[in-house]
């Protein structure tokens, strides 16, 4: 799963998907997400790093990135590889 | 370092037509601590959910309406009204702020009594009073407010044995210009029937008929009804004046005033909108002030608010069990509150603040209960923070209704308590336990046994 | 030249959906007054509200929270604003901002901020509901009108009334029925989004007239403008109006504001029938969205509004051009992206 590379998200949480047209807002943990996601981190990278800096529990953590990149495919802004 | 509060990762796509977080209908303020009790500690210590009775919102609350109307009317009385909240500790601080007691059934009025609430301090309303209630009712001299004719008959029959002359007032039912009209109780005032019952009870020549009374409704968004309310059993009493040189001694104009909740549909919250305790007294104080009533016979104008007085002392305390995406992508999150302990979410959207600190990024939320039926819907639909599974949240003005109507239905009901006036916790009501619940059972002997 | 003093007043009502706010009307108008400069904060609601975006207009924009918040997030809000721009003014454009905005009232006063708004009581008594009450208690000619609560009630509606009727929601929409079937469809679809109760309107055939004016809070009239609309969207909205000398309008607005002792801007809907008689169809409680003609034939009455607020005596305009038109155009802005991204992150632009 990759993030779309023209899709860039603004440190206040500002994305804008110029395929679309569709802009998005994001909390400040979905922004760190999505910088790892552009830095091709892989999920088990992703979630190390999170848990690093958030207090959080792996299998909580998990289910709720899952919740949120099943988003940002609906959305288009990551295709599946 | 310290690691960060975690919160669920959240995107939302904007919308033209969606407010942002400036501009969303949140319920933003974080609710920690009940009059200087922490949430966390008092779930911890008695369990998810709890229902929590603040008694220094009782007593502010009742002091703040006794103000509203004794200084616009020189004679008040409140009298608690037992169905809206009638666990004992509750209704003795408002005994001890001076309320006598409205009750109606035999249960309630024994629960009165046991409470040491003097007979003639109590108001016995109702369409159900049983022969062996009434009785009980004219032997300690409390006020009989008779509903139908039927009752009225009854009355008069046992003064043929009991040698006590009964107390008594009719309830009153009326157009005051509001919808729906209440007409299923009492007497009709527009028709004749009112006045008509009121010369039957004087015709008996064995009651005391002491006082005049109606209910007109509850949650009540009108003060101006209250006013018209007063000024029709003012005219019955002048009439009764008139006609037989009767005074009578009260009016009641029973309860339904509102209290800060919102209900289901409306635009702008309760809390902004809801006429308060001095609308009212104004609109009721004028109308009797201003009616032909001689100044030196004016009624005692006695109050039977229930909902409006208790229903802000009151919180529900729970956990959030899981968070979910519907099918059609909305979020879900399930908590350990059924409408089986919040009955009155079926009429209010009630308010809900997680009870520790968030950000302001949130999401639009159905809450369901835990019970398993579709119709377990807390909130269709609230703006509420990104609550983790676990952790808290309180549920605001759940004090009126809800711990009298509750069901022991699937799950047990949970404990109440009362935090006092020193910010001391007590239990006023154990939370059930199988063994409370099997005490009412009983299984025959062969029913006893089988083998799977 | 004497300098002109600078105050800041805070508009909402930014919008301009099909029924545009009148916000960006009135800041026009505050741009062109006499007696002062203005700096100009915009209060939006949502991120695409074409104020936000109009900087020779607007100064400044925040965005605020919806009426349906509560009393305690608007003040909170408010209390930000003001901390930053010291606010002198606040001139709340939509009908829904104005329940909260009378409740705070007094409490704006307190921190410095002055408005001008009707009465609690003048609030709710023009509400449609209340309009059958309202013609009798001041002598008005209005179209009978019923409320009602459940289906049951409509029966008793084709002895009461003659079709056509119009079945109006609480708040807002409307739609014309000709028989009780109709009735009946109206009413189901527009309680299932408004809620109860529905009005049943005697329908009266004629021309649309419209009145703007202001009031001083002591029966005066401050400013009175009758337009005729010329050019009516499938909405019901004048897209093109006139100023019309009709003195029975002006009278008729004279007797509104001296029975009510109107307190500040409003707008009056008319409906001329073949009779020539006027009907008070509905009363807005704030200032229209035309009401850029009011300044344009010779009454500035949000500067007459935002004078009146700082308690400030103000000169009842006595004449107005008649026939001047006001022919509305919608107009596509160019904007940066960077812009609506900003607005829609913090919250000020
Ligand atoms: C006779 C009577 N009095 C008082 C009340 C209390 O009403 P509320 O809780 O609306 O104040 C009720 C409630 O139904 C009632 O039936």
């Amino acid at each position: 799963m990759k993030i779309k590379p023209n899709i860039a998200v603004s440190d206040s949480g500002f994305v804008f998907n110029p395929d679309t047209g569709e802009s998005f807002t994001v909390n400040p943990i979905g922004v760190d997400i999505i910088n790892y996601l552009k830095d091709n981190k892989n999920t088990g990278e992703i979630s190390t790093q999170i848990r690093q800096k958030y207090n959080v529990e792996q299998p909580t953590f998990e289910k709720d990135f899952d919740d949120f990149v099943g988003l940002m495919l609906n959305y288009s802004l990551v295709i599946n590889d | 370092m310290e690691k960060l509060r975690y919160e669920r990762p959240l995107i939302k796509r904007l919308e033209s037509e969606m407010p942002n977080k400036f501009g969303m209908k949140a319920e933003h303020f974080p609710k920690s601590h009940i009059d200087g009790v922490a949430v966390k500690d008092l779930l911890e210590e008695h369990g998810s959910p709890l229902f929590v009775i603040s008694e220094k919102t009782i007593r502010n609350t009742y002091q703040r309406a006794k103000k509203a109307f004794s200084t616009r009317y020189p004679k008040v009385q409140f009298a608690w009204s037992y169905k809206t909240n009638y666990m004992d500790a509750v209704c003795n601080i408002y005994h001890q702020e001076g309320s006598w007691a409205e009750v109606v059934s035999g249960f309630e009025y024994d629960k009165a009594i046991k409470n040491g609430v003097p007979g003639k301090r109590i108001i016995f309303n109702g369409p159900d009073k049983t022969i062996s209630d009434l009785t009980k009712a004219i032997q300690n001299e409390s006020l009989i407010h008779i509903d139908h004719l039927d009752e009225l008959y009854t009355i008069v029959e046992l003064t043929e044995t009991i040698k006590k002359r009964p107390r008594v007032a009719i309830r009153v039912n009326m157009d005051t210009g509001v919808y729906p009209m209440w007409d299923r109780f009492g007497f009709n005032y527009e028709n004749g029937q009112a006045w008509d019952a009121l010369n039957k009870i004087m015709a008996s020549g064995r009651m005391d008929l002491i006082g005049l009374h109606t209910h007109i409704g509850t949650f009540m968004l009108s003060a101006k009804a209250y006013g018209v309310a007063a000024r029709k059993l003012a005219d019955l009493a002048l009439g009764l004046k008139r006609k037989y040189n009767h005074d009578i001694k009260y009016i009641d104009l029973g309860g339904g005033f509102p209290s800060k909740n919102t209900l289901k549909g409306a635009y702008l919250p309760g809390n902004d909108t809801n006429p308060v305790f001095d609308d009212f007294a104004e609109e009721i104080a004028s109308a009797l002030l201003n009616s032909e009533f001689s100044p030196d016979a004016l009624p005692l104008l006695i109050l039977e608010t229930g909902r409006a007085l208790v229903d802000d002392a009151g919180f529900l305390l729970g956990t959030v069990i899981s968070n979910k995406r519907s099918s059609k992508g909305k979020r879900n999150t399930i908590i350990d509150i059924g409408v089986n302990l919040l009955f009155t979410s079926f009429w209010y959207d009630h308010k809900i603040s997680p009870a520790q600190e968030f950000t302001h990024f949130n999401e639009e939320t159905t809450v369901f209960g835990p019970l398993c039926m579709n119709i377990d819907v807390i909130r269709e639909s609230a703006l509420l923070p990104l609550l983790n599974r676990g952790d808290h949240f309180v549920i605001h003005s759940v004090g009126a209704y809800n711990m009298t109507q509750w069901m022991q239905f699937i799950t047990l009901r949970p404990r109440i308590v009362l935090i006092d006036m020193n910010e001391k916790v007590h239990i006023i009501r154990e939370a059930e336990t199988m063994d409370s619940f099997n005490k009412f059972e009983n299984t025959p002997e062969h029913l006893k046994k089988f083998e799977l | 030249m004497t300098k002109k003093r600078k105050l800041t007043i805070a508009v909402s009502g930014l919008n301009a959906v099909d029924s545009p706010g009148p916000g960006v009307a009135v800041i026009r108008a505050l741009r062109e007054a006499e007696s002062f400069d203005v700096r100009i904060i915009g209060i939006a609601y949502e991120s695409l509200e074409p104020g936000i975006f109009m900087h020779n207009l607007v100064d400044k924009t925040y965005q605020f929270p919806y009426p349906s918040a509560g009393v305690d997030a608007i003040l909170e809000r408010l209390e930000y604003i003001h901390s930053i721009e010291k606010l002198d003014v606040f001139i709340p454009n939509f009908d829904s901002e104005l329940y909260p905005f009378i409740k705070l009232e007094d409490t704006l006063k307190e921190m410095g901020i002055h408005m001008f708004l009707p009465t609690m009581e003048q609030f709710e008594e023009r509400h449609k509901v209340n309009l059958n009450e309202f013609g009798e208690k001041y002598g008005i000619n209005v179209p009978k009108s019923k409320a009602i609560h459940d289906l049951g009630a409509i029966y008793s509606i084709s002895s009461e009334f003659t079709y056509p009727v119009l079945v109006k929601g609480k708040y807002y929409d409307a739609a014309v029925a000709y028989n009780m079937e109709q009735v009946k469809t109206h009413f189901n679809k527009i309680s299932a989004k408004w809620g109860y109760p529905i009005i049943i309107q005697e329908f009266v055939h004629g021309t649309e007239f419209n009145v703007t004016g202001l009031g001083d809070g002591f029966g005066n009239t401050i400013a009175a403008v009758p337009m005729r609309k010329q050019y009516i969207t499938d909405k019901g909205k004048a897209w093109g109006g006139i100023s019309i000398s009709d003195k029975r309008m002006l009278e008729l607005t004279d007797k509104f504001l001296s029975q009510t002792k109107w307190r500040g801007g409003f707008e009056l809907e008319l409906m001329k029938n073949k009779e020539n008689e006027f009907y008070l169809l509905e009363i807005n409680p704030r200032m229209p969205a035309w009401i850029y003609l009011a300044v344009g034939v010779g009454q500035n009455i949000p500067e007459a509004l935002v004078k009146l607020a700082l308690g400030e005596k103000v000169e009842p305009f006595t004449s107005y051009k008649v026939g001047k038109m006001f022919v509305r155009y919608a107009w596509d802005m160019i904007v940066d992206m960077e812009e609506f991204q900003i607005i829609s992150t913090r919250g000020e632009l």
